[in-house]
C-alpha cells in the first residue's frame, strides 16, 4: 500500500490550490521570514566587506608603528589615541629603512593650523609626511607633483593640497605655484590630490600635506604621530614587525615603548566583529522563521479540523495512518518550499535594492545564510506540521465522517 | 462471509453507558442482499461501521472471510477496507476540490496502483454509471443523484466483496433514489454482498433478507 510520490505531490498541490487564501497567507509568512534572514545577513556582510575594502585602501602589507606600549598585546586603545610615554623621532623612522624586507616608510605627523590666502583664512588639518606616502596609500595626483624626494629632516616650504581645499581657497584661480600661509610660515603649492585619496577617518580632499620636517617645525614638536611601514610582501609582514620592535627597543635604551600593529591584525579584528554581527542578525532573523513555523502549525491544525470529514473518508477508503501523515507533511513541506523560494527571491531583490540605494555597501547575503534560511524554513515547516499530521492520523473515522 | 458473535458496542455519554450494539449475532453469506431497518438511534450505523472496520466492538468476535479481524492492526485494517469493503454514505462524502474522475480514483491511488493502470479502470466505472460527460466536474457541479453515483463508482472501483450503504437515498429525491437502488441491486446481481441501512420501507422491503433493529438488538431477521 505504498502511494506513488507523484500522487502525493499532486494531491497536496490540489489541497493547496483548494484553499488559496490560506495558502497565500502562509506563503507570505514563510517568505517574509526567509527574506528577512537574507536581507539582514546581506546588510551585515555588506558592512563587513565595506570595512574590509576600506582597510585594503589604506595600503598593502602595511605595518603601523604607534608610540607607547601596554602589556596587553594587540590593538591598544591608549596607543591608538597616542598618549606618548616616549617619542618616536625622525631618526627612529630613518633606521627602519635599513631592513631588506621594508619596501618604504612614511613618517606621519598631524595637526591643524590656520591657513590663509589673500585675506581669507580657515582651520585646516595638516599631514606631515614624505614622498613615499602617496605610493604607500595608492593615492593619485590631479595636478603637479607630490612631496619632494629629499632627506626626511629637510624642511622644504612646499605643500600638496586636497581637491576641496583647492576649490575653497582658490576657486577658479590657478593654485599651482601659489604661496599659502600656514600658521606663521609660507608654503608653495606644488600638487593637488586626485579624487581617489580617501581612507577611513581622514578625507585627503580636506587636508594639506607638507614635508614631515616642516610639520615638526610648524607644530614645534620633535615627535611623530606614527610611522607607516610597507613590507615587501605579505610573508615579510611578521619579520618586519619583529625588526621594528627590536630596532626601536635598541634605540630606546632597551625599553619596548612602541606598539606595532599589522594591517592584517586590525582587519582580522574588524572581520571577526562584523562577521559575528552578521551571524547575530542572521540568528535573530531566523527566529522570525520559527514564528512562521508556528503559523504553519496553526494553519495546518485548522486545515486538519476543516478537513476532518475528508480525512475520515480517506481512512474509510483505505488510507493508513502513515499515508495520512505523509499527505499532511507533504502539503506543509510544499507550502514551506514555495514560501522559502519566494522569500529567497524577495530577499535577493531587497539586497539588490539596498545595493542600488547605497552604492558603497556591497550588500549580498553570504551563501551560508541563504542555505541556512532555506533549510531552517523547510525544517520548521516540517517539524511544526508533525503535530497536526499526527492528530489527523489518529482521527476516529466514524466521528470524522459524522462531523462530530 | 461476515460472522458476528456476541458483539457488544458501548459508548460512554457523560456518566451514562449507551449500548449501541447489545449482543449481536449475525451471519451474512457472500452475495446476500440485506437491508437493515429500525428507528433512529437503534444502532444501524454502528453495526454497519463495525462490519466496515471503521469501528471496533468492545467485546465479541468478528470473522470476515473466515479471518478474525478483531485483532488486526491499523495497516491491515486499512488494507482490508481498501480491498474488501466499499462504503456509500448518506452525505456522499466526495472531496469537494477533486473532480468526479479524481474522486473515483482515490481508492486506487491509496492502494498504490500505477496511474497508467488506473485511468482505464476509472473510465470504465464512469461509463458504467453513465458519468462519462461529468468526468471533469467537481461535486458542486453535480446533482445529488450524480454525486451518489460517483460515490458508488468510488466504492466499487477496487471490486470489493462487500458494499455497505448507510441511508444511500436519504439525501436524494424519489427518482434519483430509485436509480441509486437499481444500481446497487445490479451490483448485487453481479455478486457483490450488499448491506443497505434505510428508513424507507419501500426500499427495505426489496431486499431478500430484512433485519429489524431496536435498541441495539436485532429484533427480527426475515428472508
Ligand atoms: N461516537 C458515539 N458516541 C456516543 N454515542 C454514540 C456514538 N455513536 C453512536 N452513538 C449512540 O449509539 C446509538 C446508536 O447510534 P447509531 O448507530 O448511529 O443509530 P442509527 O444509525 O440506528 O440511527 C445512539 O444512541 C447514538 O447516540
Ligand atoms: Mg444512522
Amino acid at each position: 500500500m505504498l502511494v506513488y510520490k507523484s500522487d502525493i505531490v499532486h494531491f497536496s498541490w490540489r489541497a493547496l490550490r483548494g484553499y488559496p487564501t490560506r495558502t497565500f497567507l502562509m506563503l507570505i509568512a514563510m517568505a517574509i521570514g526567509v527574506a528577512a534572514v537574507i536581507m539582514l545577513t546581506a546588510l551585515g556582510e555588506g558592512a563587513r566587506r565595506y570595512v574590509t575594502n576600506e582597510f585594503a585602501s589604506l595600503g598593502t602589507n602595511l605595518v603601523i608603528v604607534f608610540p607607547g606600549y601596554s602589556e596587553t598585546s594587540g590593538l591598544n586603545p591608549v596607543a591608538m589615541v597616542g598618549s606618548t610615554p616616549r617619542d618616536l623621532t625622525l631618526d627612529d623612522a630613518q633606521t627602519l629603512t635599513r631592513s631588506y624586507s621594508v619596501r618604504r616608510i612614511a613618517p606621519i605627523n598631524v595637526g591643524s593650523v590656520n591657513v590663509s590666502y589673500e585675506g581669507r583664512s580657515r582651520e585646516v588639518p595638516i599631514i606631515g609626511s614624505n614622498y613615499e606616502l602617496m605610493e604607500l596609500r595608492h593615492w593619485e595626483l590631479a595636478q603637479g607633483q607630490f612631496l619632494p624626494k629629499t632627506d626626511l629632516d629637510r624642511a622644504t616650504p612646499v605643500c600638496v593640497i586636497g581637491g576641496n581645499i583647492r576649490n575653497e581657497i582658490f576657486g577658479a584661480q590657478r593654485a599651482l605655484g601659489q604661496w599659502l600661509r600656514l600658521g606663521d610660515r609660507r608654503f608653495r603649492v606644488i600638487g593637488i590630490m586626485g579624487s581617489e585619496g580617501r581612507s577611513i577617518g581622514v578625507d585627503v580632499q580636506d587636508t594639506i600635506m607638507i614635508p614631515v620636517a616642516s610639520a615638526q617645525q610648524l607644530f614645534n614638536t620633535p615627535s611623530l604621530f606614527r610611522i607607516l611601514v610597507e613590507a615587501k610582501s605579505r610573508s615579510e609582514i611578521e619579520p618586519v614587525k619583529q625588526f621594528i620592535i627590536n630596532t626601536i627597543k635598541e634605540r630606546h635604551q632597551g625599553k619596548r615603548d612602541v606598539t606595532v600593529v599589522t594591517q592584517d591584525a586590525v582587519l582580522a579584528t574588524f572581520d571577526r566583529i562584523l562577521g559575528a554581527l552578521t551571524y547575530a542578525v542572521g540568528g535573530i532573523a531566523a527566529i522570525s522563521l520559527a514564528v512562521a513555523g508556528i503559523l504553519i502549525m496553526n494553519v495546518m491544525l485548522v486545515a486538519v479540523s476543516q478537513r476532518t470529514a475528508e480525512i475520515g473518508l480517506l481512512k474509510a477508503l483505505g488510507a493508513t495512518p502513515r499515508t495520512i501523515v505523509i499527505l499532511i507533511l507533504s502539503e506543509a513541506l510544499m507550502l514551506s518550499a514555495f514560501g522559502a523560494g519566494l522569500g529567497w527571491l524577495l530577499g535577493e531583490l531587497g539586497s539588490f535594492g539596498i545595493r542600488q540605494a547605497f552604492t558603497t555597501l556591497p550588500a549580498q547575503a553570504p551563501l551560508w545564510a541563504v542555505i541556512m534560511a532555506l533549510v531552517v524554513a523547510l525544517i520548521t515547516g516540517l517539524l511544526f506540521s508533525l503535530l497536526p499530521a499526527r492528530r489527523a492520523a489518529r482521527l476516529d473515522p466514524v466521528l470524522a465522517l459524522s462531523g462530530r | 462471509m461476515i460472522e458476528l458473535k456476541d458483539i457488544h458496542r458501548n459508548f460512554q455519554v457523560g456518566d451514562q453507558q449507551v449500548h449501541a450494539l447489545d449482543d449481536i449475532n449475525l451471519n451474512i453469506k457472500a452475495g446476500e442482499y440485506v437491508s437493515i431497518m429500525g428507528p433512529s438511534g437503534s444502532g444501524k450505523s454502528t453495526l454497519l461501521n463495525l462490519i466496515g472496520l471503521l469501528d471496533q466492538a468492545n467485546t465479541g468476535q468478528y470473522l470476515l472471510n473466515q479471518q478474525d479481524v478483531t485483532g488486526l492492526n491499523d495497516e491491515e485494517q486499512a488494507a482490508t477496507r481498501n480491498q474488501t469493503i466499499g462504503f456509500v454514505f448518506q452525505a456522499f462524502h466526495l472531496v469537494p476540490r477533486l473532480t468526479a474522475f479524481e474522486n473515483i480514483e482515490l481508492p486506487l491511488l491509496l492502494a498504490g496502483i500505477d496511474p497508467e493502470i488506473r485511468k482505464p479502470r476509472v473510465e470504465k466505472a464512469l461509463l458504467d454509471l453513465d458519468l462519462t460527460d461529468r468526468s471533469h466536474h467537481t461535486p458542486d457541479q453535480l446533482s445529488g443523484g450524480q454525486r451518489q453515483r460517483v460515490a458508488i463508482a468510488r466504492a466499487t472501483i477496487n471490486e470489493p466483496r462487500v458494499l455497505l450503504a448507510d441511508e444511500p437515498t436519504g439525501n436524494l429525491d424519489l427518482k434519483s433514489g430509485q436509480d441509486v437502488i437499481t444500481i446497487l441491486e445490479q451490483l448485487n446481481a453481479n455478486g457483490i454482498t450488499l448491506i443497505v441501512v434505510t428508513h424507507d420501507m419501500n426500499i427495505g422491503q426489496r431486499a431478500k433478507r430484512r433485519l429489524h433493529m431496536v435498541d441495539g438488538r436485532i429484533e427480527s431477521d426475515q428472508t
